[in-house]
């Protein structure tokens, strides 16, 4: 009697580990909406995602980057200033970790927008990226304008950002990594501080490139 | 009972010299275990849990001929800042440490006592009597 409850019990727990080790996806940030459209004929409920939304900025060699130039490619965006004396040189000390490790693949790039744009000035930002020891593109630092670098931050980024004159350095932040994919969609937000979970976010990346191009789309 | 006497007075002066350096000692390890918590909350998020430091731009704590030679400028340096260029381990250095806000006398001297004796480092006690001194020499 009892005996095919528990293979069927057992069975269970089999599919679950299972899933997870080989058919791990990661979730999808922000808001979704519900849209239906006609394919072909036929009436399809599809999703779509919150995305991150175009910009332009400078970055630390003086150039025009923005999100076309992250189009297609998986990012690890975090938010920072070069006079930071608190969390950011723990932040940058694990933000190498992941430099380290995708460096070479042109589909992987780190984003690092400065909270301070006044004093973050191109030639401040690429002093800063030359002392980290970051060279060529993979690793951009990019100048905005104030008020949309914080409210990309906020709104898409989800990472709370401000001013503040009785905070160390003027600023206060959250240390977040967020991860973004090929769609511009939120896939992860780690604790930068946190050894930990970057190095569940150098894991993550994996699981992202793994991704089929077209899911979700 | 000569001989009593002596080894008693001897076994007293032994006592005492093990308690004087055993008092020695307990005084650097508390200094010492204080510092590494002094140095956790305030230094560790720059210098590096192994005060490796961040490639070009924060300097590690393991020159020990630099820290030995301008030991009675490292209150200051914690104290009030420190900024400009330094060569540390050959290394050329120009940034800028923001002073120690709120942190007292007994805590630098802790926190110096802790970096002075790890990483490599092996100087001794930095007590707060040698913090007091140097620091009223502060340019
Ligand atoms: C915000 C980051 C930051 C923090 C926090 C910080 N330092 Fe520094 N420290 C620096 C930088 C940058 C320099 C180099 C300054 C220069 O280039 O002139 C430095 C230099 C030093 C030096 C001399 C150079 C060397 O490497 O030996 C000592 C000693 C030192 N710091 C000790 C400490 C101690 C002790 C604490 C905690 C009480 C501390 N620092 C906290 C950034 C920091």
């Amino acid at each position: 009697m009892k005996k095919p409850a528990y293979l069927f019990l057992g069975f269970i727990c089999l599919c679950a580990c299972k899933f997870n080790s080989s058919n791990k996806t990661l979730p999808i940030y922000g808001n979704r909406t519900a849209v239906t459209k006609m394919v072909n004929g036929q009436v399809v409920n599809d999703t779509t995602y919150a995305t991150i939304p175009p910009f332009k900025f400078v970055d630390q060699y003086g150039d025009s980057t923005g999100s076309q130039n992250l189009a297609g490619k998986i990012y690890v965006a975090d938010f920072f200033f070069t006079s930071c004396p608190s969390i950011c040189p723990i932040m940058q000390r694990n933000m190498l970790a992941v430099y380290k490790a995708y460096k070479d693949t042109p589909d992987v790039k780190i984003v690092s927008f400065t909270i301070d744009p006044k004093y973050d000035t191109p030639p401040v930002l690429k002093n800063y990226a030359e002392k980290l020891g970051v060279t060529g593109n993979s690793w951009l630092f990019l100048q905005g304008n104030r008020d949309t670098v914080y409210r990309i931050a906020e709104k898409n980024f989800l990472v709370a950002v401000s001013k503040d004159s009785t905070a160390a350095g003027g600023y206060v932040h959250q240390g977040w990594f967020v991860l973004v994919d090929k769609q511009k969609r939120v896939r992860g937000s780690y604790d930068g501080t946190d050894p930990k979970q970057v190095a569940q976010l150098i894991d993550d990346i994996k699981t992202l490139k793994a991704e089929p191009a077209a899911a979700g789309k | 009972m000569k001989m009593k006497v002596i080894c008693s007075i001897c076994a007293l002066l032994v006592i005492l010299i093990i308690s004087c350096q055993s008092s020695d000692s307990l005084e650097f390890n508390r200094y010492y275990a204080e510092g590494s918590v002094v140095y956790q909350t305030h230094c560790q998020n720059c210098h590096g849990q192994h005060g490796e430091g961040l490639n070009g731009l924060i300097p590690p704590l393991t020159d020990s001929v630099f820290l030995r030679k301008n030991s009675d400028q490292l209150p200051c340096a914690v104290m009030f800042g420190l900024k400009g260029k330094i060569t540390i381990g050959k290394r050329l250095f120009e940034g800028q440490m923001p002073p120690a806000s709120g942190l007292a006398n007994i805590e630098i001297a802790q926190a110096l006592t802790y970096i002075t004796n790890s990483f490599g480092n092996k100087m001794g006690i930095f007590n707060v009597e040698m913090v007091n001194g140097d620091l009223v020499k502060c340019r």
